[in-house]
């Protein structure tokens, strides 16, 4: 790791004014599991991190009048623990269970989950976000096994690797910013952006941003995720789906489908959704909309095998949101 | 505020030392070596280091204690798990600085007046490690496992410990070491 200067403030306002214009000088450190590993690979060379772990607003889960307040700083292990999320939400807190490590369970929080950069090995490598070398890029005709079997016409060819983002498209949160100059509020799907060129980036962030905190509004929706992974403990689902179901008596009135870790961003399936409309969740009709949901996918030479397990995530997905809890 | 008290060194002036103190602001500190104490096993120890100073650095190349061991250094194998405020945590990749006024606990501090702490008896008896370079690692993890969920079942087990790797491929032992660990706990004796 380069050497670095280390902020450590108490009050939001103070966090802010530390940060600059730029990507790449100054980062905000949260969990730090993304971060100090990208810096000890040289990924990342900032000349300061800002701790913001001390700062006492961007904690806690609260419910208020527009929906459950989730701050920034709460770790994926006291939002897994979380008996409201856990009852309104399931979607969130299988999501939280399939970050299979505690200790990063303990470290890691929500607002890093959303921020980390993708995983995709090129980009671990040093070969930049869209992987290019000699002005193409190079995960086309490469090892491509774990990237985008969506949205993937390129330049980017990663899959995003939020946990929590598809969950959070699903349930309609918003996502709230701060800066220097004030707030601003982001839809959960505008918050992940497929980046066109090198020195763009893959969420809505800015470098003088802070993401404060997450609103999940109370939609009284079934929901769940379900990942599928090779391996049961630490490692990236394969592919992964997040629903939420809005019912009336037992039958779909509207439907979010997301995808996760086949495109960029999280995808919403609105096609899939649509085709619930009106009916029982079954197996059948569970099945029909993850074909529909994957009917546009084009994998790239080494990951076809992704949309097959996507399909299989919708399907339990959806099945697993409307399965009686006891 | 920015661009104030940047400079190396002086700005560590005690004021990182512990973190009850308010930190003030435009409170920066490094690049160069400042002073941090970190409280470990109890006992508080004080050193002088870089920001970029991982915990388990600090902990094995500053202040001797190489029980926690540095294997992948990418937050993955579990080798370097210590407890931070009753929570596991991987030092590789925690800052020493922040984990200024946390309470650390390290393998080191298990053992109670010559006595093994339940879990290293446990892993013991039923031969839980071949190479043993992952085992005070999966003995701090299965500490704070246990702290957490006293009465586990044996998928519990699997799943409390995923941030753990062994190499060798001891899992059935250690699954075995747990449960007998728990019982032990249970019962109150040396935990």
């Amino acid at each position: 790791m380069q050497p670095f200067e280390y902020a450590n403030p108490t009050t939001l306002q103070e966090a802010l004014g530390m940060l600059g214009n730029r990507w790449g000088e100054t980062y905000v450190l949260a969990g730090g599991t993304d971060l100090i590993s990208l810096m000890k690979e040289y990924i990342e060379t900032p000349k300061r991190l800002v701790n913001i772990k001390g700062i006492k607003e961007l904690g806690g889960i609260q419910s208020t009048k527009t929906g459950l307040r989730i701050g920034s700083t709460v770790t994926v292990e006291e939002l897994l623990d979380h008996a409201e999320v856990r009852k309104s939400f399931p979607a969130l807190t299988e999501a939280a269970r399939g970050i299979s490590s505690p200790q990063i369970r303990n470290m890691g929080t929500v607002g890093g989950d959303l921020c980390q950069r993708p995983r995709c090995w090129y980009f671990r490598q040093g070969f930049g976000l869209l992987a290019m070398k000699d002005g193409k890029s190079l995960v086309p005709d490469g090892e491509n096994r774990y990237h985008a079997i969506l949205g993937n016409g390129g330049p980017a060819y990663f899959v995003s690797a939020s946990s929590f983002g598809p969950a959070l498209v699903a349930l309609g949160a918003k996502i709230r910013l701060a800066s220097a100059s004030g707030h601003r509020e982001v839809a959960a799907s505008k918050f992940f952006v497929t980046p066109q060129n090198e020195n763009a980036r893959e969420i809505a962030l800015l470098p003088n941003e802070i993401l404060t905190e997450i609103i999940v509004p109370h939609e009284g929706t079934k929901n769940a995720t379900y990942e599928v992974r090779q391996k049961q403990a630490l490692d990236w689902p394969l592919a992964a789906a997040s629903v939420a179901l809005k019912m009336k008596g037992s039958t779909v009135s509207s439907a979010r489908i997301v995808l996760a870790h086949v495109a960029p961003t999280p995808w919403e399936a609105t096609e899939a959704g649509k085709a619930l409309d009106g009916k029982a969740v079954t197996p059948e009709s569970a099945e029909e909309a993850a074909k529909a949901a994957l009917a546009d996918a084009k994998p790239l030479s080494g990951n076809g095998y992704k949309v097959q397990l996507a399909r299989v995530a919708v399907k339990r997905a959806l099945l697993e949101a409307v399965r009686a809890r006891g | 505020m920015r661009g104030v008290g940047i400079s190396t060194g002086a700005v560590g002036s005690g004021i990182l030392e512990t973190a009850a103190l308010a930190a003030p602001a435009g409170n920066v500190a490094g690049p160069g070596a400042v002073p941090v104490t970190l409280k470990i096993n109890g006992k508080p120890y004080s050193l002088n280091i870089e920001p970029r100073v991982t915990l388990i650095d600090a902990l094995r190349n500053h202040l001797d204690l190489t029980g926690a061991k540095k294997v992948c250094d990418r937050a993955t194998c579990g080798a370097c798990t210590v407890i931070m405020d009753g929570k596991v945590v991987y030092s590789c990749t925690t800052l020493a600085i922040e984990a200024q006024g946390k309470d650390i606990q390290t393998i080191e501090g298990f053992s109670q007046n010559g006595k093994l702490h339940p879990v290293s008896a446990a892993f013991v008896n039923h031969d839980a490690q071949q190479c043993g370079y992952c085992t005070p690692g999966f003995v701090v993890a299965v500490k704070g496992f246990l702290d957490k969920h006293p009465n586990p079942t044996e998928q519990d087990v699997e799943a409390g410990l995923g941030g753990n790797l062994c190499r060798c491929g001891t899992y059935v032992g250690m699954r075995k070491a747990v449960l007998e660990a728990a019982k032990e706990m249970r019962g109150g004796r040396n935990a």
